[in-house]
């Protein structure tokens, strides 16, 4: 086992990992930006180095100083959390070269599975169902009239280099398509330096269905069961639950073995996820693989009973899986509920001191954050400053434990999200499971027109 | 020079934990030395220092490539300008380019802008500090062979 770890992040997952490490006896190493300073992971490590000034590129992406960092400490693992360095294939192969134990899946299949045209490819190869595509980017007008054709209207166009809502355009009529290709490649070009766009099927109104994997170095693989994780805006998740309230025992049954098969197929290690869309009549698509851990992975914690950040050090470290699939049980419903520094109607982003910060504990609740009273939300990073999740023995506990915990929930100083994850757990579509990736609609200031850009959708 | 310019450096060393300061003005020199007889280097405890002037972002140093340092100078009173060069990087701290070499720099020496103070070792690359201004090297902060982080002070430059 490990005798001690860096942990090559900040904010709340940085001591998540520290939990994690601690409850395993192994000391931990923080590393932290000039901003971060004062920060509680900084604190409850038991060792700490300044890498770099308050900008990410400088400090938590900075390469270099985070492997200087993991040498002058003699750390012998790295946790690289999740955003930041975490699907770096480059940061895990620095690590292998170092003798750093990178807490993840090997460099080659993080690379494989970053790439989208790729990953599809051997989703597809694997007998996984991939959304119907044009299988690599569109070679013109003519190509892509054809395609568009042989799948079907509507279909999206998306950036073969992007994500995050840019350089995508739905087309909904054939008379629409080469105006939309323009406008995606130029986007596409201007954002990601490459105008390469390729075709999808557009799902319309999917749900966001992701299956939490975790795989040995003993050629042992399971899921974990799903998360739904519709209630998005601009890609950003703000609700997530576990089980979802739209999979039968028998889909999660065959959802779950078609990805173990998966990622048997590329012999997947440590911690995954593989998202999917899920459209209205029950088919499955396969949209991507995280090849981290997750932001919302302490809903499946919940009803699973699994440390997944313990299982991740322990497969690092040559174990076993302390499970078998048929070991693994789903009881109760989790929800978290993301609580980020911004406006609740406008979404601007909130940063400042927090004068008091105080969450009710109680049955069924847990609260992963690294906000205090009398601290600093900086400006530099995401405004994820909390998450709040709940358990109960059904949905209906789960969101009453979540409505109550969040009512109770004070956080003085900044503007957060909390009022607006309240109207989210009153509305009548949410109690009722009615969940889709355009829920959030209702509640966006900006009217959806016609020909609009493709902000909203996931 | 009196006992007020006296106390005042006692205050700025005693502030910024110098083991060593000297200062020459109008024709008068003043050295001041903490602790015993000879000429200690005691390095100060190395910790990050809150410097309320932006240091100047540095990148790291590739292989081979001269790196420099982020300078703040300090406006002590009475006009003396102490330049405090800080590490840019993540590292270990080396006083001389090989073991049992001569040290790049010592307390009392002239040091240019662009001469190499100071090697800091990071992923088995030799990454020089250079001095980013003219001025008399009044204090070494780290001991040889020590680590150091983003930030950590190295050395004190009496700037002219």
């Amino acid at each position: 086992m490990f005798s001690k770890i860096l942990i090559a992040n900040r904010g709340e997952i940085a001591l998540r990992i520290i939990c994690a490490c601690r409850e395993l006896g192994i000391k931990t190493v923080a590393v932290y930006s000039e901003a971060d300073e004062h920060a509680l992971h900084v604190r409850f490590a038991d060792e700490d180095v300044c890498i770099g000034p308050s900008r990410s590129l400088d400090s938590y992406l900075n390469v270099p100083a985070i492997i200087s960092a993991a040498e002058i400490t003699g750390a012998d693992a790295l946790h690289p959390g999740y955003g930041f360095l975490s699907e770096s294939a480059y940061l895990a192969e620095v690590c292998e070269a170092c003798h750093i134990k990178f807490i993840g899946p090997y460099p080659n299949v993080i690379k494989l599975m970053g790439d989208k045209a790729r990953a599809r490819k051997a989703m597809k190869k694997a007998g996984v169902p991939v959304l119907p595509g044009s299988d690599g980017p569109v070679s013109g007008e003519e190509q892509a009239v054809k395609v568009a054709k042989e799948l079907g209207y509507p279909v999206i166009i998306k950036a073969v280099a992007g994500g995050g809502g840019r350089g995508m355009r739905i087309v909904r009529k054939p008379d629409e398509l080469a105006k939309s290709l323009k406008t995606a490649t130029r986007e596409a070009e201007a954002a990601f330096g490459v105008g390469d766009v390729y075709l999808e099927k557009y799902v319309e109104s999917p749900r966001h269905i992701e299956i939490q994997v975790l795989g040995d170095h003993h050629g042992n693989v399971v899921h974990l069961g799903e998360r739904e994780c519709s209630i998005q805006r601009r890609h950003q998740k703000l609700i997530e639950e576990a089980p979802s309230p739209a999979l039968s025992e028998k889909q999660r049954r065959r959802l779950g073995a078609t990805v173990v098969d998966a990622a048997r197929a590329v012999q997947y290690t440590n911690a995954g996820t593989f998202e999917f869309l899920m459209d209205p009549t029950g088919h499955f698509y396969f949209l991507e693989a995280n090849t981290r851990l997750q932001v919302e992975h302490p809903v499946t914690e919940f009803v699973t009973g699994i440390d997944i950040v313990k299982e991740q050090i322990r497969i690092a470290a040559g174990r076993r899986l302390s499970v078998r699939q048929s070991d693994i049980e789903f009881r109760g419903h989790s929800i978290e509920c993301r609580v980020n520094a911004e406006d609740p109607e406008t979404f601007v982003p909130s940063p400042g001191v927090i004068h008091a910060f105080s969450v009710p504990g109680g049955p069924g609740v847990r609260v992963d954050s690294y906000a205090h009273s009398e601290c600093t939300v900086s400006p530099y990073y995401d405004s994820l400053i909390a998450k709040i999740i709940t358990y109960g023995r059904d949905r209906n506990e789960a969101i009453a434990r979540m409505r109550r915990t969040l009512e109770m929930t004070v956080v003085d100083g900044i503007k957060t999200s909390i009022p607006l994850h309240l109207k989210i757990l009153n509305d009548p579509d949410f109690l009722a499971g009615k969940l889709s990736t355009s829920f959030m609609e209702r509640y966006m200031q900006e009217k959806p027109a016609a020909n609009r850009a493709l902000a909203d959708l996931a | 020079m009196n006992l007020d310019d006296i106390k005042q450096i006692l205050e700025l060393m005693r502030e910024h934990e110098l083991a060593e300061f000297e200062l020459e003005r109008d024709g008068l020199k003043v050295r001041v030395r903490k602790g015993g007889p000879h000429i200690a280097m005691t390095p100060a405890a190395v910790m990050p220092v809150a410097i309320p002037a932006a240091v100047p972002a540095a990148a790291p140093a590739p292989a081979g490539a001269p790196a420099s340092a982020g300078v703040v100078p300090l406006e002590g009173d009475q006009g003396v300008d102490l330049a405090v060069i800080k590490s840019p990087i993540v590292g270990t701290f080396y006083r001389s380019s090989e073991p049992g070499a001569r040290a790049f720099v010592e307390v009392g020496d002239q040091v240019k802008r662009g001469q190499v103070l100071c090697i800091i070792e990071a992923m088995k690359l030799m990454n020089e500090i250079e001095s980013d201004c003219d001025g008399e090297l009044s204090a070494v902060y780290v001991e040889n062979g020590k680590p150091v982080q983003f930030g950590d002070r190295l050395f004190a430059i009496k700037v002219k």
